[in-house]
């Protein structure tokens, strides 16, 4: 019955429908990369400078004669996968953190957000390349930089939303029939703040793909793994003789990062119908 | 049907001095359509009523009977294209306001026809000084230069009763109380001199001595200016001191329409009955209370201070919340505690719950000082002193169903999850719901119900002493009633003792023991109910009293104990 309503609200807006349908494709190409493309990436299968569509390669090959198709597709699953653990740690880390100052309050409170505010007064890119550089490019290390540069605005949400519902006369009437604090955390409040949280990681995700792309984009990515920014980083010098390399892989970054905020927005229709409503009529 | 039968025998008013003079505003078989989404088709069904010069009208109906929806359609006001008039015509002075065009209506609205708004607070541009706000409408409205209009904005403010009027124009809205707000908000409904004025509750969100001011200036001004006034509420007692007629709505539709005497001494539509039969009143039979034994609850020279804003180098503003509130609540009890917003009535609710900590003073329960407890050791408590909150939509967790949440308390003490969920059914059907409600969200639920079932979730617990923190006043007056009428059954049954925290003496006088009453954080008077209504004694209680709407109004006999309440 909710879930109905649910896929009703969502499918309402159009470009949300859209945006879940290239990230269903997105994904369906990172899994089933190894079976569409069995060889490696890196493997340099036909003759270099080739265009889309020539030679029986469909998109064409980089400078070194590597199958672009085939790196977008591995890239697929790099891109995502990175995308969706970092916004899941940084999503650990905030919500815990924004929960425990927005529930407490007082100098909890105090504490915990002078500690977000520092993070949030680097520029979170060099932050990025900076923790990269120092523990060695990995996927796990990239990860881990990506999270902590995005959890201090999750930390700043879940606070207000714990914030507000503290004072909320639900809660209080937990906390006169006995609940424990962690009863009323878990029980109480998160599943009234869930909306937002998912609204906005929802967008988080194509933050967290960006900053991938852009990493790699530097060198600075997982050397073992293609992705589509290491794909447009090593193109650009050669942009104007072969402007696909650059292209195709762009592409892909700007049609995933599209549908991600896509669907965030259909998220949002969805979660918070009211304001969805307040915005069209 | 009834619209129609309804508007051959409106005609004679007795205050209209002019019977055969056109009407002001005259509609005719009025239907505002709402989006499909929404639970009936039609806002308004086929409304048909007049307004004459030199009488007040009051429209009275409970939330969702379209009172509301009829003003706006008057002002324009229609969430088109979602919400819009289907069918009927709006005639001011004759002409249709609705084939109007959008120029000539502008002109009408503002000028001949003037709103008053419900929330004085929001209605008012918070970045524009009062004054300038007044005179805005005057220089679309008007051709006077710029001293004249100046001149004339105060002459508005000294006679809607503001303080200072040369020095007031030039106060931002924040400076401002909610009534003096009211009075600008009048004041600007004035400016050019409508000759209609149409008020949308416009008492609601004031204290009842300020509402009594207001309604007062309302009515003079009406008499001075002989203006129509379309004065929408839902309270009888402010109809009675204000209607020349009265018209009656529910779900849309006109129910009954007839000289305020006809209709509140002699009302012969059923609905209109139960709804004034729920007007509350002093119960004459209630039994005076002896109390015995030792008292239950025994506050002591509470304080309460709250520090608002500043930080760390600012000292911020101190506001005194309670000042030596001294209280005591026999086995048994229904102290009432009354006083208007910010008198520090809800301050001691929430100490007693436990919510928030006085700065000094004793909190005695059955001999244990609950101010020195902490919150291990307040915890055992739970059990005995429960509250029902204010807000009936914010007080259930919507994500939760109703049964676990009648049963959480019981099941956070130690018992069985599947006897207390058995438990939470039987307490469904003592507050008057099915038991199938236990399975069921929040939000399935209408007001009064979810008020029922806030009430279930405090008796889980087994309390002894219950605080209700104005469990009413976010209810219609139907429903009022019937939630006042159960929470006066339960503690009778149960032998509780309340603590019943409003701001409303006449709720007050019907379930309440004994009465005090609050002013600035202090308790001025207190006493047995019949004594603090009968004989009142300090200056403050007085004028409350005094201030209660309609209260040379005695509901008919007929209707005054509790006909056609049960529904």
């Amino acid at each position: 019955m909710q879930s109905m309503n649910f896929w009703r609200a969502y499918a309402r807006n159009k470009g949300a429908v859209i945006g879940l349908l290239i990230m269903a494709v997105v994904v369906v190409l990172g899994l089933f990369a190894p079976l569409i493309y069995p060889e490696s990436p890196w493997d340099m299968v036909n003759a270099p400078f080739l265009g889309p569509m020539e030679e029986g390669s469909l998109l064409g090959t980089d400078t070194l004669g590597r199958d672009i198709a085939s790196g977008i597709a591995h890239g697929a699953r790099v891109s995502l996968l990175i995308g969706l653990t970092s916004t899941a740690v940084a999503l650990v880390i905030g919500v815990t953190l924004g929960a425990l100052a927005g529930f407490f309050g007082g100098w909890v409170d105090d504490t915990l957000m002078r500690f977000t505010e520092l993070f949030q007064t680097i520029p979170n890119f060099v932050l990025t390349v900076v923790l990269v550089a120092i523990f060695t490019p990995s996927q796990g290390s990239i990860v881990l930089a990506i999270a902590i540069v995005s959890w201090p605005p999750l930390a700043r949400l879940a606070r207000a939303e714990f914030m507000a519902l503290r004072s909320r006369e639900f809660v209080q009437a937990a906390i006169t029939t006995g609940q424990s604090n962690a009863t009323i955390i878990f029980r109480e409040i998160l599943p009234n703040s869930l909306s937002p949280l998912i609204v906005s990681s929802s967008l988080m995700v194509a933050t967290a793909v960006l900053l991938e792309s852009s990493l790699s984009f530097l060198g600075l990515g997982d050397p073992n793994a293609m992705s589509w920014g290491y794909m447009v980083g090593a193109a650009r010098t050669v942009i104007r003789q072969a402007w696909w390399m650059s292209f195709f892989p762009g592409l892909a970054i700007l049609l995933t990062v599209l549908a991600l905020n896509l669907i965030g927005e259909g998220l949002n229709d969805a979660l918070n119908p009211r304001v969805a409503r307040k915005g069209k009529a | 049907m009834n619209a129609v039968a309804v508007s051959s025998s409106s005609a004679p008013s007795p205050v209209t001095a002019f019977p055969n003079r056109q009407p002001l505003l005259d509609v005719r078989g009025l239907s505002i359509a709402l989006p499909p989404s929404a639970d009936r088709e039609l806002a308004v069904d086929a409304l048909t009523f007049t307004l004459n010069p030199n009488e007040i009208l009051c429209v009275v109906g409970e939330s969702g009977s379209g009172k509301s929806m009829t003003a706006h359609a008057v002002m324009g006001l229609l969430p088109v294209p979602s919400v819009r008039v289907a069918a009927g015509a709006l005639l001011f002075k004759g002409n249709n306001v609705l084939t109007m065009s959008e120029p000539e209506q502008r002109a009408l609205r503002g000028g001949r026809i003037a709103m008053v708004f419900q929330e004085p607070m929001t209605a008012l541009n918070p970045l524009m000084r009062v004054g300038d706000q007044v005179e805005e409408s005057l220089r679309i409205h008007t051709d006077l230069d710029r001293t004249a209009r100046k001149a004339r904005v105060i002459e508005l403010f000294a006679q809607v009763g503001l303080p200072n009027p040369a020095e007031l124009v030039r106060s931002y809205p924040f400076r401002l109380s909610g009534g003096q707000r009211q009075r600008v908000m009048i004041a600007l409904a004035l400016a050019c001199e409508p000759d209609v004025l149409i008020a949308d509750e416009p008492t609601t969100a004031l204290d009842v001595t300020t509402q009594k001011q207001i309604l007062d200036l309302i009515r003079s001004i009406q008499a001075e200016r002989q203006m129509g006034v379309m004065f929408i509420t839902h309270d009888f007692g402010v109809v009675a001191e204000i209607a020349h007629r009265v018209a009656v709505m529910r779900h849309g539709k006109l129910v009954e329409i007839g000289t305020a005497d006809e209709v509140l001494n002699r009302p012969s539509h059923p609905y209109t009955r139960q709804l004034i039969a729920s007007v509350p009143h002093a119960m004459g039979d209630r039994p005076p209370f002896t109390p015995s034994g030792e008292p239950l609850l025994l506050a002591e020279g509470l304080h309460k201070t709250f520090h608002v804003g500043g930080g760390l180098f600012k000292k911020g503003k101190e506001v005194t919340a309670g000042k030596n509130i001294s209280l005591t609540i026999h086995p048994g009890e229904t102290v009432g505690l009354v006083g208007e917003s910010g008198s520090g009535k809800s301050t001691l609710g929430r100490s007693v719950m436990g919510l928030m900590k006085p700065d000094s003073g004793r909190l005695l329960y059955k001999g244990t000082d609950l101010l020195s407890l902490d919150r291990r050791a307040f915890r055992p408590f739970r059990r005995e002193i429960q509250m029902v909150f204010q807000d009936p939509y914010a007080s259930l967790n919507p994500r939760r169903m109703v049964g676990e949440i009648i049963a959480q308390g019981p099941i956070a003490f130690g018992e069985a999850p599947a006897q207390a969920m058995a438990r939470a059914s039987d307490l469904l059907a003592m507050v008057g719901l099915d038991a199938s409600a236990a399975k069921r969200f929040p939000h399935e639920f209408s007001g009064g119900q979810r008020q029922r079932i806030s009430i279930a979730r405090a008796l889980a617990m087994g309390p002894s002493l219950l605080i209700a923190d104005e469990p009413v006043s976010a209810l219609d007056v139907s429903v009022q009633a019937q939630v006042l009428a159960l929470l006066d059954d339960i503690r009778h049954r149960l032998n509780l003792s309340m603590l019943f925290i409003t701001h409303d003496l006449r709720v007050a006088s019907r379930v309440c023991d004994t009465i005090a009453v609050m002013q600035r954080g202090s308790i001025v008077e207190m006493g047995p109910a019949a004594e603090v209504f009968g004989n009142p004694q300090h200056p403050y209680t007085q004028s409350l009293i005094d201030a209660i709407p309609g209260r040379g109004w005695e509901i008919p006999a007929d209707l005054s104990h509790g006909e056609g309440v049960s529904a």
